[in-house]
């Protein structure tokens, strides 16, 4: 008891360890400030009439409120339904093939006989997580250009028209939910590995000794000891559903206009608005994405807490 | 660890998938690797391809007309891409130290529980990965305020932190350095400067490895910087190269006729399809060849990440 009482007493003063701690998280803070902080208030840009000419304090203090106009603007364009129908609608099939893919392959990859061979497999299929965005666009332009690409060939050699696939909007959403599973799958396959591997082996042990089957062992064993980090990575995911793998949609479909209507996804449009400089626009969506995001991640996060609160995030 | 599914323990080969399932297990996983392999060699063998053939008969999985013209070109030729090989490297080398010390100086203030401005920078660190300011008030804020436009920095400084790894550092701090260690350090009258440098961070190899590890890939891939920040092509990573390369294949001829060498004799004879491709197997190889020795870290990272903090 006395010793509990001392520390809390030393506890409120400042020490001098205080002192040396705060200096050395200082440099991290003033880059949390500059780097994240700051853009936050930044958001006001989206209410008012921004010009870019000039300093920028003053442009953000003298340029003009002017509510919601900029909001008016992008919801009056044809854009804004597009881009939020294909953001939120590429997003849930993200979220659903995300979860069930590597999951059940993770739960493959483990039962393999040969554990060399499963090293091997997992290796080759986490290479792709590691190439940039510009590399995988001249991998599929390798494939898909029009008049060298290989699917072209292909094609041709079975006797059929090649196709300008940069031009055929039809087949894109297959491709952009392709190619991302393509990236991520080796990467979140070991994400769930990790956890597998990490459980404890008596419960399998007597569940072999009660004659379980491979199917029951990981229906009523595996899957309920994963259920927490697939409810963290649901939310993660369920949390991002207004923001995009910008390269996925603008470095993969190489900024084709035929195919604006499938592939532009908020995140691209404000880096479009941004570049052709309708900046009014541009913030009011960027503004809407964030703002969206926080809402989707603290709703989320609150029916997880409401459903079982020892998985929630926060 | 003996608590852990060893696959070798002896229970495990009674409670085995049967040979069937294991066969078609293989055969799926089998599809999936080639699948994840195979593009990354047809773009190798295109880079490897005569300009002829490429004309010819296209791209192909396997070269029809074997040679190194396009890696000749960029050795002899290729100033610019040696620049933005300089860049990348330049980038990644400090980029990553910078963001290691940030990360790990971060997290490691957050690990010691007695430090009085705990909650308050816990907040610091927790809010960004929340809410943030969008991509139009950060561009603003980098470019015209903090002037990091046309700079190198502006490819360093936005990436360095992360509020994941600052959270994955304060995890591996607290769970594995003991207090005892630190307040025997306190009492023997080191600061704290000198038990971070010297004792913690000299025992916290693999997280050191792991932070490093993803900030080396993420500087080394990044191009969205570049596109965002860097007109001046003198400052080009290799990664913004081959980016105006793939809307472009003539961005390198244009650049090297500055030079004083005739622009339409470079177009002319410069492999470029192949230079294309070749500068993508700059990028991808260094990756390729470190990753399979280093995915050990990442995989005991996520480990540590997937701890909740």
């Amino acid at each position: 008891m006395d010793a509990k009482v001392t520390r809390k007493r030393t506890r409120t003063r400042w020490r001098k360890h205080d002192t040396e701690l705060t200096l050395l998280a200082l440099p991290t803070t003033v880059w949390y400030l500059l780097f994240s902080f700051l853009p936050m208030f930044g958001v006001i840009i989206a209410f008012k009439d921004f010009k870019i000419h000039g300093g920028f304090i003053d442009n953000v203090v003298n340029s003009a409120w002017i509510g919601f106009k900029n909001f008016e603007f992008l919801f009056k364009s044809n854009d804004a339904w597009i881009v939020i129908r294909n953001t939120v609608g590429y997003n849930i099939i993200f979220i659903i093939l995300g979860i069930v893919l590597p999951v059940t392959l993770a739960l493959m990859v483990g039962q393999l006989h040969s554990r060399k061979a499963a090293k091997v497999y997992q290796t080759m299929m986490f290479l792709p997580y590691f190439l940039s965005w510009v590399v995988v666009s001249a991998v599929v332009w390798a494939f898909l250009s029009f008049d060298k690409g290989i699917v072209n060939q292909i094609l041709s050699s079975l006797g059929q028209d090649p196709k300008n696939w940069y031009m055929e909007a039809s087949y894109w959403p297959y491709f952009l939910v392709f190619m991302n599973m393509w990236k991520g799958l080796g990467y979140s396959m070991v994400v769930y590995l990790a956890t597998i591997t990490s459980m404890d082996s008596t419960y399998y042990e007597a569940a072999v000794i009660d004659g379980a089957s491979k199917w029951q062992q990981t229906r009523y064993i595996t899957l309920p000891l994963m259920k927490f980090v697939i409810v963290l990575m649901f939310i993660l995911s369920v949390g991002h559903i207004f923001s995009t793998d910008f390269g996925l949609f603008f470095q993969v479909p190489r900024d084709s206009n035929s195919l604006y209507n499938v592939s532009t996804t908020i995140d691209v449009l404000v880096y479009k608005q941004l570049k052709t400089a309708t900046v009014g626009m541009a913030s009011a969506s960027a503004f809407l994405q964030s703002v969206l995001g926080c809402a989707m991640i603290l709703t989320a996060n609150w029916v997880v807490r409401k459903v079982d609160r020892e998985s929630a995030m926060i | 660890m003996s608590r852990q599914t060893g696959y070798e323990s002896g229970l495990e080969k009674f409670n085995r998938i049967g040979k069937g399932t294991n066969v078609i297990f293989h055969l799926i996983f089998i599809i999936l690797a080639l699948l994840c392999l195979i593009p990354v060699v047809v773009v190798l063998s295109i880079s490897l391809s005569s300009e002829a053939s490429i004309r010819e008969t296209g791209y192909k999985i396997l070269p029809t007309v074997l040679s190194g013209d396009a890696y000749n070109y960029i050795v002899k030729q290729g100033s610019m891409i040696m620049k933005a090989l300089g860049v990348s490297v330049l980038v990644t080398v400090l980029g990553t130290f910078i963001g290691v010390l940030l990360t790990t100086s971060m997290g490691y203030a957050l690990s010691r529980p007695k430090f009085k401005l705990n909650g308050l920078l816990t907040w610091v660190v927790f809010i960004p990965m929340i809410f943030n300011g969008g991509l139009v008030s950060s561009y603003y804020i980098n470019s015209s305020l903090l002037g990091l436009k046309d700079t190198i920095w502006a490819l360093i400084l936005p990436l360095a932190v992360s509020s994941f790894n600052v959270i994955i550092c304060r995890t591996f701090f607290k769970s594995t350095i003991p207090d005892g260690l630190i307040e025997s350090a306190e009492i023997d009258g080191a600061g704290q400067f000198r038990i971070f440098f010297m004792m913690v961070l000299p025992i916290s190899l693999p997280v050191l490895a792991t932070i490093g590890l993803f900030l080396c890939f993420s500087y080394w891939n990044d191009w969205f910087q570049s596109m965002l920040y860097i007109d001046n092509q003198n400052l080009y990573s290799l990664q913004a190269l081959l980016n105006s390369l793939m809307s472009n294949v003539d961005a390198l001829a244009r650049n090297a006729s500055t030079m004083g060498v005739s622009y339409a004799q470079l177009v002319a004879t410069m492999p470029k399809e192949s230079a294309r491709m070749a500068v993508a197997i700059m990028i991808v190889l260094p990756v390729a060849l470190a990753y399979p020795f280093f995915q050990q870290y990442f995989i005991s990272g996520l480990t540590i990440g997937a701890v909740k903090g």
